[in-house]
């Protein structure tokens, strides 16, 4: 069975929710970052007497590794979950992983994984 | 005890309380500068506001106190190494309780300057200005104001009460200097266009602010050496506190009009810029006289910032050249139009020119003397020990090179 890579960068928050949808199909485990981007929006930021505009967006950055059959379920919870229907929602990536061990026990593939049927 | 007795005991008790409060000011002005500063500089900027109070005593003690109050000439007291002579006979208060009140305020002089060369200045060379400045400079000029020097013995006395000039203006001018000397902090401009280099910690800032605020309760009041007027000294907290209030308001407005936003980094720059301004002439003018001379310097102080950031392009993180430098000047001429002292009138109030031209000369002398002094100063360190970091030591913090030693961890 192949393993997935899921990313996704989410609003600050929305990040209960996405948390909360994932929890409700099965993904206990993962990890985040609070991480800033570069992008459209640009606000004027004030400092002494200097205006200035920052373009910096503050984001969540969330990563876990599933089994191939979770990737629709989990995308749907995320996509569900993170959208306020405004620009700036964030985006999903998938990717393959090769291979996965768990530290302490030296099981690979989709085994290692925390996530177990 | 017999009412002698008890009246030294009041006015000693007075001067050693105000001393504990100019003394705080230490703390408010090492938070002002810290929260202004960057992480990555913050020990280096509170370690050297911790040493120029350590410098400052010692140097001070050992030549400042005397040439600022010994008879001497006009121009310079006398060299009394660890002076033991009484200059407080003449005031009714122990002179161990004036030296101290005195050293404090040298002290303030000299933790001014911290700010304005913060984030790029190297820990020696500072360490060598600490104790220039309140062994010498602070003194000399010092003396012609209040050691019986030239400036109080005018036709008509230069009057500067608590040190609007002769304590913040002689501050800011070696701040305005220094920071020249040393140039921009690396990437405040760039292709022509001023950068914001946001402070690390409003809170430190505003923290440092009220704390500034409170030590000028015995900064103002406390300069009457005694309570022998109690009316004078109550009239004092209320002109300087409403100059505060009145400037920290006039800062609001001009930056929302001029920014859009209400700016609280400058606002606390706006309610210094009050305190300073009111420190020359608190005991003579009124407390409405108080509240507009606060008011405009709350206006002043943010085309002054505007002025050094973006025309003059000197780069003062903190904003102590506009607050103590142009504040101060400010404030010190306003004695001239807006005291109310029968001795002293100002113009509003049916004097003459005489008082705003003796404050011109006092203000113009000190900056003069500042200039030539702060000049020589710093143009020795630069190209002797040099006052600069590395640009590497500048990019990766201070705090790492200067003293191995993160303030955050």
């Amino acid at each position: 069975m192949k393993m997935k890579k899921i990313e996704a960068i989410i609003r600050k928050s929305q990040l209960d929710e996405v948390v909360d949808a994932l929890h409700e199909i099965g993904i206990d485990f993962l990890t985040y970052w609070n991480v800033t981007g570069v992008g459209n929006e640009k606000s004027s930021s004030i400092y002494r007497a200097t205006v200035y505009e920052t373009r910096l967006i503050e984001r969540i950055y969330l990563s876990f590794v599933c089994r191939e059959i979770y990737v629709d379920l989990a995308c749907n919870a995320i996509v569900n979950a993170a959208r306020t229907g405004e620009m700036g929602d964030g985006k999903i990536f998938i990717s393959s992983v090769d291979e996965s061990i768990r530290i302490r026990t030296g099981e690979k593939g989709p085994e290692s994984l925390y996530i177990k049927e | 005890m017999d009412t002698a007795t008890l009246t030294y005991a009041l006015n000693t008790f007075w001067v050693l309380f105000a001393a504990v409060l100019v003394f705080f000011m230490q703390t408010g002005f090492a938070l002002v500068e810290a929260g202004f500063s960057r992480t990555k500089n913050t020990t280096n900027i509170l370690f050297k506001n911790l040493m120029d109070f350590c410098m400052g005593t010692i140097a001070f003690w050992l030549i400042g106190y005397g040439i600022m109050y010994g008879t001497g000439s006009g121009f310079f007291g006398e060299l009394e190494i660890f002076s033991k002579v009484n200059h407080a006979l003449a005031v009714g208060i122990p002179n161990s309780a004036f030296f101290i009140f005195q050293l404090v305020f040298a002290a303030t002089a000299a933790t001014i300057v911290s700010g304005a060369m913060a984030e790029r200045t190297k820990f020696k060379a500072y360490l060598m200005y600490s104790v220039a400045i309140t062994a010498i400079i602070y003194p000399v000029s010092g003396h012609w104001v209040w050691g019986g020097g030239w400036l109080s013995t005018m036709e008509t006395p230069f009057h500067d009460f608590a040190g609007s000039t002769v304590v913040h203006s002689m501050g800011g001018w070696l701040a305005l200097l220094g920071a020249a000397f040393l140039g921009p902090r690396i990437g405040k401009y760039k292709k022509g266009k001023v950068n914001a280099i946001p402070g690390h910690s409003l809170t430190l800032a505003a923290l440092g602010v009220f704390i500034l605020w409170l030590g000028w309760f015995g900064f103002n009041p406390g300069s009457t050496l005694g309570l022998a007027d109690p009316d004078l000294v109550a009239h004092i907290f209320i002109t300087t506190n409403g100059a505060a209030a009145a400037g920290g308001i006039a800062t609001l407005i001009v930056t929302w009009i001029r920014y859009g936003k209400p700016t609280f980094s400058l606002t606390l720059n706006g309610v210094l810029a009050g305190l300073v301004a009111i420190t020359a002439g608190c005991d003579v003018v009124t407390p409405g006289g108080a509240i507009v001379i606060g008011f405009l310097a709350g206006i002043l102080v943010v085309f002054s910032v505007e002025f050094l950031d973006k025309k003059l392009k000197v780069d003062d993180p903190v904003g102590a050249v506009s607050v103590h430098g142009v504040c101060g000047a400010f404030g010190t001429l306003m004695v001239g139009l807006f005291s109310n002292s029968p001795d002293l009138l100002g113009l509003f109030y049916g004097g003459d020119t005489s008082v705003l031209v003796s404050q011109l000369i006092g203000v113009l002398a000190i900056a003069a003397w500042a200039g030539v002094a702060g000049t020589v100063l710093f143009a020795i360190l630069k190209y002797t020990i040099g006052i600069r970091v590395s640009t590497k030591e500048e990019e990766i913090g201070l705090d790492y090179f200067e003293h191995g030693e993160k303030a955050y961890n």
